[in-house]
């Protein structure tokens, strides 16, 4: 079986691991995401380096699990995969694209990191309703349904939204 | 203590405290005064543990001696734990948790921005990601604490009562061990001494909107770099320990 993973490039196996959704917000891969970062050979041994959103969230193992399991499914065995902290990830990492997955998910993507950083004051400047789009938003808490999201509710169509915090 | 076991000393000091201070809050879980606030604080706990997770690999292997995380949480007893004294305090309730987690939440704010420059680069990598993560956690206490405080008769009063009895703790907080002069000098470990200032500014600040005062009482509690604990971490232990070392081998 170790012969198959000769006929696979690093690069097509990034591919192939581009595809595994987000075990929490299946609309959005682990690419889009910034959590899969490298793929690298060593011998005949796969890395596959991930980083986490969170340091609790507790979809990391299930992350690992997926891409153990897609890369068995093709036929290589020896994977390893390396939990990596440096650079932090940051939701700067979330393409504009899978911003707008989530928004159209009915979760309003995180701003730029830098405009919410103040500790004890800060807040989302340009944060508006993922379904009517006003601006006329107010926060029901700071922690969400999972360890990156706020809860907020919109103030004009009176909807409950996520809010992906930018971190 | 050579520098090795000084700086594997120091990662598990700061982990211990994430992780107990994690198992207090998680105690909250099902519990909390309404949905959105016992999801806050499960979420809390949940960074707290994840970092403590990751500290505690990074100890393991400064150790060497094929220990795991594992191994590190749940087979040390009481006095082989570190963690602040602050920490292991119990709820009692929703005030003196909130009061004991943010009087940890701006410690360990001023600590991560520190430690983010440390020599150690895995420690370094943990406290970007832990400072961004405590941002989150200092604001959300920050806000209780002006709340309870500006609020009724009866939450200023219970917010105060556990502000008197938690200050004695706050002096340990910042305690540093004599191995510790060593760490700080090769750029690994923080001087406490260095973030006193920070710290006390945003107690201040926050006490200001709560309408607390100091406590008359001024004496300080201590002991915890020497693995001395108040009575409560015994039994947070037994609780936390009890399935691991019961079924050793079990697995999620
Ligand atoms: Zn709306």
């Amino acid at each position: 079986m170790t012969q198959e993973a000769h006929t696979y490039t690093n690069q097509e196996i990034f591919r192939l691991l581009a595809t595994i959704p987000d075990p929490e917000i299946p609309v959005i891969t682990i690419e889009d995401l910034g959590v899969l970062r490298s793929v690298t050979r060593e011998g005949d041994m796969v890395h596959v380096c991930i980083t986490p959103t969170y340091s609790g969230c507790p979809a990391m193992k299930m992350i690992e699990q997926d891409i153990v399991s897609l890369l068995k499914e093709k036929g290589i065995e020896k994977v390893k995969v390396d939990m990596v902290y440096a650079p932090a990830w940051t939701t700067d990492w979330i393409s504009d694209e899978a911003k707008e997955k989530l928004r159209r998910y009915g979760i309003a993507p995180p701003e730029k990191a830098t405009a919410d950083k103040s500790a004890i004051t800060g807040k989302p400047k340009h944060l508006a309703c993922p379904r009517c789009g006003s601006k006329n938003v107010e926060m029901i808490s700071q922690f969400g349904s999972t360890a990156c999201k706020a809860l907020y509710k919109c103030l004009d169509c009176k909807e409950p939204f996520d809010y992906f915090k930018c971190i | 203590m050579n520098q090795n076991e000084a700086h594997f000393n120091y990662i598990l000091r700061l982990a211990d405290t994430n992780l107990v201070l994690g198992h207090r809050l998680s105690e909250w879980s099902g519990h909390g005064p309404y949905l959105e606030e016992d999801i806050a604080m499960t979420n809390i706990a949940l960074d707290m543990i994840g970092q403590a997770n990751s500290l505690l690999q990074h100890a393991a292997k400064l150790e060497g001696k094929g220990r795991t995380e594992d191994d590190l949480a749940y087979m040390r007893n009481e006095r082989e734990f570190y963690n602040t004294l602050l920490s292991e305090q119990k709820n009692i309730d929703f005030a003196f948790t909130i009061v004991r987690q943010f009087l940890s939440d701006a410690f360990d704010f001023h600590l991560y921005k520190k430690l983010e420059s440390s020599k150690d680069e895995t420690l370094a990598a943990l406290a970007v990601k832990g400072g961004k993560e405590v941002t989150y956690h200092l604001r959300h206490t920050a806000a209780w604490m002006e709340r309870l405080g500006d609020g009724t008769e009866e939450s200023h009063a219970r917010l105060q009562k556990a502000w008197n009895e938690l200050w004695a703790y706050t002096a340990d907080l910042f305690a540093m061990n004599t191995s510790d002069r060593e760490l700080v000098k090769a750029g690994i470990a923080v001087d406490n001494e260095t973030i006193k200032s920070a710290w006390l500014k945003t107690v201040e600040e926050v006490m200001k909107k709560a309408h607390l005062t100091m406590p008359a009482n001024t004496w300080q509690h201590s002991g915890s770099r020497e693995g001395k604990h108040t009575e409560h971490l015994g039994f947070l232990l037994a609780e936390m320990q009890y399935l691991h070392r019961t079924y050793p081998q079990a697995q999620w």
